[in-house]
């Protein structure tokens, strides 16, 4: 007899924990036999600080389901320039500019986490599994296909180099609290920054990256990456009068870099 | 097997060359450590790394002790052997420690800083030297005997290695031998290749001259065939707690499967029985408490219910003794288990059954009186007896023993004997676990360091590596060691599949599994299969990198590759241990996350090591006993010390207490010492001050103090923290409402006062347990039973009239203070056991004219509701964590655990480190605990701070930040992010470019971060390296 067996969804929850808090508590959890799902892959740095937007829009093209990023709690860093905070802020940006991409920022998950909390880190991680369990594989909450997001996402870290720049020069954060990043990245302010500085941008990466790849009539790039007509016309005008996209013989417009 | 013997011989061969390395035994030392367990072993290699030139004699054929044969340690239930066995290699690879096993010492001559020991060296009948470990010699031995590592659980064979891990890894014939015993067999003669047997090996007489001489001979199990009753011996399912250990360990008699002896199966119902030999005054017990066993037993049913899930466990005990850091929740943890039930009370053994061997217990429950029931195994939690040959030893060293036949100690320093020079270490002292053993072994090191500090350096020598073998212009090829872990790994991660798998992984060239990768004879094993194999990047799946980064990397440093060739897959923390019931998934991630491993391996770089100054200087926070201890330590080996103190004097908590229960005059003492902290040239004390600032790292901080005098920037190598703790204020029991309510501290300011109402009342009642072992503070106070037989023993001697009531939850006098509860006992103090859901009720009471307190408490004896009238009442308030610890911990970065007291690095093997380099710990702001337990700490603080200040320099790690100036476009970003100053512009040809310090440094990496280009990038943690971490983890 054959019996379809629908097989349990198992994520993949790529995890990015600090040598001394996380990874520590993670120890302890291990230590203490706290038992939780199977689904974490750590990567060991030496501060949450240390992680970089890239690393989470690339575990993400590759299709990991969840990624989670454990520090010290705030104000207890290891390191004097407390990472933690960048951690913070990169996590609150990267959550907004997976949105933009049409990844669930549900998907990432930031915990400070210390060395001696065995028992929350598997809380946390019990929680987190839940959480992406529920969601379902990528693509699925997103409802897009999980190749579409990659391109999104590898559009979003050509962009990563023009980030940080700009958050650098516009988008400082004023007050050094959890409350403050909150604040600031909740607020009305930076969502018009966000949509002046970065939106646009990460929209003319993408049709960039798309032209990369082929040759395409002017008429078809707003339904292949599922944006606004008026919104990509104004954007090709823009990538033309900088010179970076061009029409090609047969009326297709191609990426001139 | 061929080739198995040819490279054991190579291994030889190298030990050999080693061995040419080492200084010139001229048979003269610094130090000689006696007793090789985990204590002696601390204290050798503290010794060692402080310059000193150490002899570590061991009576048995290999060092490690007691704890190389427990299966774990409590309260965090690590593998014993996993922590234990990387410092034999430290050990055997440290060139300032001669290891001399099988040897004992004979006799003492001398006096302190001139002993000459007469050692005698005991027959192996095996050429050390020759011998490569191969155990053909075992295979073919036809004589087996009980082993005496599995507590003769197993056999063995008359000749083989003690165990697996032993340092020496080389055989050793007992007496049961053919040869030995009428010359009838020489089979292995005959098998060994390298001609290591020689029965021609007689008893060795070596004579040593050292300064100083550190007994750390351990202790021995208390032995139940001594009082008959137990049935230990004749029934065959009675088995002791330390064989009971064996049981439990996967190098143990069943490999780890718990089978009862009578039948080899599984039990499925087992008893404990408490204090099997200890707080037992009839013939042949010890009156006084083990204090070890309690929290043991707790282990082991933990562990047991881990083995047998559905095991029912019975603990007969008294009460329970759970008085350590941690200990509270780790019985609680025990106590919750399904299936488990502690029952208070006294048990007998009752009988085997015939057929089944089972055996039954007697015991009562209030509720069901008298009863008897019956059980597959017993197991006996076995006190701590002195070592067997104590009285021998204390003649041999001429040092005295104590009423309890442990070492003599001097009460305000634990760590010397009544022998000048010659200290002790461990549980000598008498009974202690492995985390005092440990401080008291960097005492007895910091000891006779200040015996023989002006002949520090004079013999030691650096450790020689191979010549490093470039390898840069070679593809990667890569070998992966998984490890079993005993059964820690291998019981949950299918490990042949692991390694099978791993040999299909891009770039791998070889893998491999071992039981232990930590072992000595697997580390060098790993050493030789990167020469022979030519790898030149190594992957070990094992535990965490957390501990066992620094020997594997050592071990690619041996086998002359670069050591950051090295990545560390943690399938035992992050996978076996957190994913027990899922095989297949745990199996499935093992093969994850060794695949990530592999790829980052593929990537790595080599990096080069350099030195940092260290600052000769030492800051110690607090000016309690243990900060004063800690800074005249330093401060007499020659190190500025600058003792930091918020109060206006020094003295700390000490100020309040006037006697100790050994009848120590504390305000004399303290006196003293403090005239000696403030009269020191090289120990500065500020008080009135506050530490506003601290900056800088191990070797280099930079801390600004606030006082009287000003702001000042100390610039120090190393930091001891010592902020003490406080006593609660109580809320309870009309405590600040009622005059004659007071704290146990305030009794004995009354006491000492000669206060008259206090001193005349008829009747007092103390109350234990307030404010902690609670939910809001769930640990133990751990001094305040003892506190209170002290008080109430002192009022007695005042007023013996006077009716004294202790309301305890349970007496935990632990260690020889047992003595002084039974003394409290024996002079008509009453004790009364209360449960925390019923306390007792205070009440101010005025009836016919007298005024006094009723306290109502219900007697679990009896059933029913006690009133007593009495006229004071003093409170066993709980110790709480110092006011300005969070402040603390935050300005010199290092962690609190949940309960607020500081958390040190490792519980067991680094009890006064921290995980930050260069910050120690020591005395009540690690947790609550007695004067003497402060000192000894204070003496191990220092030790430790030794280890670092006695070094010029201090090795800093390789993965440190750089920049690819071609693509820096001078931005600055990285220059903000870094608050150490190690980053800055520089003038180049194509214009600014930053630069990195690589000295200033903290490889944090935030700077890569922040670079938009990707010019600055931090070495061993690149883009590309953890790109291909994420890819691989995405690969499966």
């Amino acid at each position: 007899m054959n019996m379809v067996v629908a097989t349990e969804f198992k994520p993949t929850i790529v995890g990015f924990l600090c040598n001394w808090c996380c990874y520590g508590g993670a120890d302890l959890c291990g230590v203490s036999r706290f038992q939780y799902p199977p689904y974490l892959r750590v990567i060991r740095l030496m501060c949450s600080g240390r992680v970089d937007l890239s690393f989470i829009f690339r575990a993400f093209a590759k299709g990991a389901d969840g990624v989670f990023i454990g520090g010290c709690h705030l104000n207890d860093c290891h390191y004097d320039p407390e990472g933690n905070y960048d951690a913070l802020g990169n996590t609150l940006m990267a959550k907004r500019i997976l949105e933009h991409v049409g990844v669930n920022p549900e998907r990432l998950r930031l915990e400070w986490i210390s060395a001696g909390e065995g028992v929350r880190f598997a809380d946390t991680m019990i929680e987190f599994s839940a959480k992406v369990k529920s969601l379902g594989p990528l693509g699925t909450s997103e409802d897009t296909a999980v190749a579409d997001l990659a391109s999104r996402l590898d559009a979003a870290t050509q962009l990563v180099p023009y980030i940080k720049l700009v958050e650098r020069e516009r988008l400082r954060v004023p007050v050094r609290t959890e409350e403050g990043y909150r604040n600031f990245f909740g607020s009305e302010e930076f969502t018009e920054l966000f949509n002046g500085l970065i939106l646009d941008k990460l929209v003319m990466s993408r049709i960039m990256g798309f032209l990369r790849k082929q040759p395409v009539p002017a008429v078809e790039i707003a339904g292949s990456l599922d944006l606004d007509p008026s919104e990509v016309a104004r954007h090709l005008h823009e990538l033309t009068e900088h010179g970076l996209i061009k029409f090609d013989a047969g009326e297709h417009l191609v990426a001139a870099v | 097997m061929a080739h198995t013997q040819e490279r054991a011989a190579e291994h030889a061969h190298e030990t050999l060359a080693q061995r040419a390395l080492r200084p010139r035994d001229d048979n003269c030392g610094d130090v000689m450590v006696v007793g090789g367990g985990i204590s002696g072993i601390q204290a050798a290699l503290d010794l060692a790394n402080t310059g000193f030139k150490v002899y570590l004699v061991e009576k048995t054929p290999t060092i490690g002790g007691k704890m190389s044969q427990l299966d774990k340690t409590f309260p965090t239930n690590d593998c014993s052997m996993c922590i234990e066995s990387p410092k034999f290699i430290e050990c055997d690879r440290q060139p300032n420690i001669e290891i001399m096993t099988y040897t004992e010492v004979a006799a003492v001559e001398g006096s302190a800083g001139n002993f000459k020991v007469t050692l005698n060296k005991k027959p192996r009948y095996i050429d050390e030297d020759k011998c490569t470990g191969c155990t053909v010699c075992v295979e073919y031995c036809p004589v087996k005997i009980p082993d005496p590592f599995n507590q003769n659980l197993s056999l063995n064979k008359a000749v083989h290695i003690y165990f697996s891990q032993a340092v020496p890894l080389v055989t050793y014939i007992d007496d049961s031998c053919l040869y030995l015993k009428d010359k009838t067999c020489s089979i292995c003669q005959g098998v060994c290749e390298n001609d290591a047997i020689n029965f021609n090996q007689t008893p060795e007489k070596v004579e040593v001259k050292v300064g100083a001489i550190v007994l750390s001979p351990g202790y021995e199990t208390f032995d139940p065939r001594v009082r008959g009753d137990y049935g230990y011996g004749t029934y065959q399912n009675v088995v002791t707690s330390m064989d009971f250990e064996r049981l439990l360990c996967a190098t143990g008699p069943h490999e780890g499967h718990i089978l009862r002896p009578s039948d080899k199966k599984h039990p499925h119902k087992i008893a404990w029985i408490h204090c099997v030999g200890s707080r037992q005054v009839t013939p042949g017990g010890n009156s006084y408490c083990s204090a070890v066993c309690c929290s043991y037993t707790q282990k082991q049913v933990i562990l047991a219910k881990d083995h047998v899930p559905d095991l029912q466990a019975k603990i007969f005990h008294n009460d329970i003794r759970s008085y350590g850091k941690d200990f509270e929740r780790f019985y609680q943890r025990a106590e919750k288990l399904p299936g488990v039930e502690f029952i208070r009370s006294y048990v007998s053994i009752g009988r085997e059954m015939p057929d089944s061997k089972n055996v039954t217990i007697r015991y009562s429950t209030p509720d069901q009186g008298v009863k008897e029931e019956e059980f597959e195994l017993v197991v006996l939690s076995v006190g701590l007896n002195p070592p067997a040959d104590a009285r021998e030893f204390s003649r041999i060293f001429g040092v005295e023993l104590g009423p309890q036949g442990f070492c003599k100690t001097n009460p305000v320093n634990p760590i010397e004997t009544s022998r000048p020079g010659i200290f002790i270490s461990g549980a000598f002292q008498g009974p202690r676990d492995i985390p005092e053993s440990v401080v008291s072994a960097s005492a007895a090191g910091a000891l006779s360091g200040h015996l023989l500090r002006s002949r520090r350096g004079r013999l030691t020598q650096e450790r020689i590596y191979p010549e490093e073998k470039n390898v840069t212009e070679e593809e990667a090829k890569v070998g992966v060691f998984v490890c079993r872990c005993g059964a820690n790994i291998g019981r949950v991660v299918d490990v042949p599949a692991l390694v099978e798998y791993s040999r299909t992984l891009g770039n791998v060239v070889h893998a491999e599994e071992s039981l232990f990768a930590c072992a000595t004879n697997t580390a060098q094993a790993i050493s030789n299969t990167i020469r022979d194999k030519g790898l030149n990047r190594v992957v070990v799946a094992a535990c965490t990198p957390r501990t066992h980064e620094p020997l594997f990397r050592d071990t690619l440093r041996e086998a002359g590759i670069n050591q950051y060739f090295f990545d560390m897959a943690n399938i035992r923390e992050h996978c076996s241990w957190v994913h027990s019931k899922e095989q297949a998934d745990a199996t499935k991630k093992a093969k994850d996350i060794v695949r990530m491993s592999v790829a980052r391996a593929s990537m790595l770089e080599p990096l080069s090591e350099f030195s940092l100054p260290v600052n000769k200087a030492a800051l110690v926070v607090g000016g309690g006993v243990a900060g004063m201890i800690s800074a005249l330590t330093l401060a007499e080996q020659g190190f500025q010390t600058y003792l930091v103190e918020k109060a206006s004097d020094l003295g700390g908590m000490a100020r309040r207490m006037h006697y100790t229960l050994e009848g120590l005059d504390v305000q004399a003492y303290l006196n003293d010492l403090k005239k000696r902290a403030y009269r020191h040239q090289l120990v500065r004390v500020i008080t009135d001050a506050t530490i506003t600032d601290v900056e800088g790292y191990v070797g280099n901080f930079v801390t600004t103090v606030k006082s009287k005098r000003g702001v000042q920037q100390i610039k120090h190598g190393a930091a001891i923290i010592a902020t003490g703790a406080e006593e609660y204020k109580p809320s309870e029991y009309l405590y600040g409402q009622d005059p004659r309510v007071m704290t146990q501290l305030e009794l004995e300011e009354g006491i000492v006062k000669r206060d008259e109402r206090l001193l005349n009342s008829q009747s007092l009642v103390m109350i234990q347990c307030v404010g902690c072992r609670q939910e809001d503070r769930n640990y133990c106070s751990r001094i305040c039973c003892s506190g209170a037989m002290k008080n109430a023993l002192k009022l007695k001697s005042v007023n013996k009239e006077m009716d004294i009531y202790v309301l305890f939850r349970d007496m935990r006098t632990y260690g020889f203070s047992e003595d002084y509860y039974r003394e409290a006992s024996s002079r008509d103090v009453k004790f009364i056991r209360f449960e925390p859901h019923d306390k007792p009720l205070v009440e101010a009471v005025e009836e016919g004219g007298r005024r006094f307190l009723r306290v109502t408490v219900t007697d679990p004896v009896l059933g029913k509701k006690l009133a007593i009238d009495a006229d004071s009442v003093a409170l066993s308030a709980a110790v709480v964590p110092s006011r300005g610890s969070e402040d603390t911990a935050r300005l010199f970065k290092v962690p609190l655990s949940p309960d607020g007291f500081f958390q040190e690095a490792h519980v067991k093997l680094r009890p006064v480190d921290f995980a930050a380099e260069g910050v120690y710990l020591c005395g009540t702001a690690q947790y609550p605990k007695h004067l003497s337990e402060t000192i000894s700490q204070a003496y191990g603080a220092a030790g430790r701070a030794l280890t670092l200040l006695s070094h010029d320099t201090v090795v800093a790690s390789g993965s440190v930040c750089e920049v690819d100036e071609s693509i820096c476009v001078s931005c600055g970003a990285c220059i903000s992010s870094c608050t150490y100053g190690a980053i800055g512009f520089h003038d180049t040809p194509r214009g600014k470019k930053a630069v990195i310090n690589p000295v200033l440094c903290k490889g944090d990496g935030l700077c890569n971060a922040k670079c938009p280009t990707g010019a600055v990038y931090l070495k061993h943690y690149t883009d590309e390296e953890v790109f291909g971490q994420i890819d691989a983890a995405l690969a499966g």
